[in-house]
């Protein structure tokens, strides 16, 4: 009894540098984990907490009712926020019903044919492509030809960065859908257009949505290809012919101004945006996240 | 109608009886459905052209506008450092260098700490946490990148320069490649600041394909090396990281190719200079945010068609990285299915 316990405590010292040597790198490295993963989420909590402490004492009704002040005067961001509106509605309405046929064609038409593989690899490349790039394309193909910045120009370019954002979530989803559905449709004679439209939307329907909201988050923040295509507008203008406001372009001059009441409308309109764009974002993946955990 | 009562027998099953004005109707019917269906494709496929179309639509834009500067400065346009509208003498070397620089110091510090943040993910952290922890890190790339810029100008950049750089460059004073390295007043802003906030907006990009990827592994070979007495980390470093290493890459090009375009974060803080300097701590500029500046105030077609120019340098660099990453990604699906 005391003899074995002696002859095991004898290799485990012999092996005990070793080890312990094992044992403390596992520690390290767990600790090191943990370490990042809260440096993460404490980036998180610093912006949103920065955010929230200097855009909320500027949030009050005015901001909603009055256009955006000359500088060193106080005033809202109506004719901003209006703006942005205009140009994301229009933009998902121009970007999303060819998203989706695209990604239609890619899961259900050509799920194996080589057209689909290009295209799949080009849409993703679109996904990740540099957005003011998308601005000085469509510069190129609408502005300098119309010779004037335009709301319509802005609204091009935010939907030239829907397209592959829709895309990619419709491919998904349709593909998530069993092939026997697809199979019961077609065997009672329905053609697969029919088939599409009446079965395969409706089984993908909450993913295709979350495509949309997602597309819609991501360009509702979107500077970098409104600044030479919608360009800005200090008035309340309506006319899509025309420069057109829009709240982060708006942020972009008032945040880099010098005047102190620029800057908090600056900050006011961040703390706009990011609720929004979260709360898009949260709403998105609450529509998925059932069929996820299952 | 009764006198028209007939079998139509190739149409209808024996017991059934169909009207040939049935059967007319019903063959119109059917003309439509194959109409709209013939349609519907039509549509589908042209709109999978359309994103073909789109790439290449940029890529020829690109090159028409950045004809006159690449034919004006040739090849020197790459080599160049001046950047001067006055004279209308335009190089891309700054910019160039002042993307890559900051690209990769937010790669240094975002592909560690993901790394990290994705084997705690998968490994360390309790199955309640998992998921809101994972969209917490992934919020972090929803937030809009002119939000990043706002608060990296007003908050981050203050910050750095009054406890960060003075401290770095005391440091380092004596180190030898140190000491050019942080160099330098501390201007707060600068290429150091825009790496780091690029760091921070890449990290969940690289976070959430890592994790991804790591859950694929199958649980057999994890088994398989705890059986045989390995620590958490060993499995991790030992199995997990050679078996998802293609994934792993790819996901890291991926965030590489967000850091190299981004734009509006990057323009507050990164003191638009067109220096090229070996000291971090110095304001510079990159592709990104020289368009984002100076576009709109570009006379001549010369000085526009330069910052064309530099658009074009910024996606064919952005295309062959998100290229290959695909690529990568790809191969590895194709792998596990």
């Amino acid at each position: 009894m005391t003899d074995s316990s002696t002859n095991s405590s004898g290799v485990a010292s012999a092996n005990s540098p070793l080890y312990a040597g094992r044992r403390r790198r596992n520690a390290i490295a767990k600790g090191l984990a943990l370490a990042a993963t809260l440096f993460g989420l404490g980036w998180l909590v610093l912006i949103l907490g920065i955010l929230i402490y200097k855009g909320i004492g500027g949030l009050s009704l005015s901001v909603f009712t009055e256009m955006t002040p000359p500088p060193g005067a106080a005033g809202g961001l109506l004719n901003a926020i209006a703006g942005s509106l205009i140009i994301t509605i229009l933009a998902v309405a121009i970007g999303t019903p060819i998203g989706i046929l695209a990604g239609t064609y890619l899961a259900e038409y050509g799920r194996h044919d080589k057209l689909s593989t290009v295209v799949r690899f080009i849409n993703d490349i679109l996904l990740s492509a540099p957005s003011i790039v998308i601005g000085l394309f469509i510069y190129e193909i609408m502005v300098a030809p119309m010779g004037h910045f335009s709301g319509w120009a802005g609204a091009v370019a935010l939907a030239v960065i829907v397209i592959p954002v829709v895309v990619r979530t419709t491919e998904d989803m349709l593909t998530l859908v069993p092939d026997t559905l697809r199979e019961a449709a077609a065997s009672i004679g329905l053609p697969r257009a029919h088939m599409i439209v009446r079965i395969a939307y409706r089984a993908a329907q909450a993913g295709i949505v979350t495509g949309i909201l997602l597309a819609v988050a991501r360009i509702s923040g979107e500077t970098a290809p409104l600044l030479f295509t919608a360009l800005n507008n200090q008035f309340w203008s309506m006319n899509m012919n025309a420069p057109m406001p829009s709240l982060p372009v708006v942020i972009f001059q008032f945040a880099l101004s010098p005047y102190e009441e620029w800057q908090k409308l600056a900050w006011t309109g961040a703390l706009l945006i990011t609720v929004t764009v979260l709360a898009l974002s949260i709403l998105a993946r609450s529509l998925t996240s059932p069929r996820k955990s299952s | 109608m009764a006198a028209g009562e007939r079998d139509v027998s190739e149409v209808v099953l024996k017991d059934t009886r169909v009207t040939a004005s049935e059967a007319a109707s019903r063959s119109a019917v059917l003309k439509r459905l194959r109409l709209t269906d013939t349609i519907f494709h039509g549509l589908t496929r042209t709109a999978a052209l359309t994103v073909l179309a789109l790439l290449s639509g940029v890529i020829i834009a690109l090159v028409i506008g950045a004809a006159p500067a690449l034919g004006t400065f040739g090849f020197s346009f790459f080599f160049d450092e001046s950047w001067n509208p006055v004279t209308e003498k335009f190089g891309a070397l700054a910019p160039i260098y002042g993307t890559l620089v900051t690209s990769a110091i937010a790669m240094l510090i975002a592909v560690p700490v993901g790394l990290m943040i994705a084997f705690f993910l998968t490994e360390l952290c309790p199955k309640v946490l998992r998921r809101p922890i994972g969209i917490a890190i992934e919020l972090l790339a929803g937030i809009p990148s002119i939000i990043y810029g706002i608060w990296g100008l007003f908050v981050f950049a203050p910050f750095v320069q009054q406890y960060f750089q003075p401290f770095m460059i005391d440091t380092f004073a004596n180190v030898p490649i140190l000491s050019t390295l942080f160099a330098g007043p501390p201007y707060g802003i600068g290429m150091f600041t825009a790496g780091l906030i690029l760091a921070i907006m890449v990290l969940p990009f690289v976070t959430s394909i890592s994790r991804d990827v790591f859950d694929a592994v199958p649980p057999v070979l994890k088994e398989a090396a705890y059986g045989v007495g390995c620590t958490t980390w060993e499995v991790f470093r030992y199995v997990v990281l050679p078996f998802t290493r293609v994934g792993v890459i790819g996901g890291f090009m991926l965030g590489l190719g967000r850091a190299l375009g981004e734009t509006m974060a990057v323009t507050f803080v990164i003191g638009n200079a067109h220096h090229v300097s070996a000291s971090l701590f110095a304001p510079g500029t990159t592709i990104s945010a020289s368009i984002a500046n100076e576009f709109t105030e570009a006379v001549g077609d010369l000085y526009t068609s330069s910052l064309i120019a530099l658009g074009l340098i910024l996606f064919f660099i952005t295309f062959c990285v998100l290229a290959m990453a695909r690529y990568m990604l790809m191969r590895l699906q194709k792998q596990a299915g």
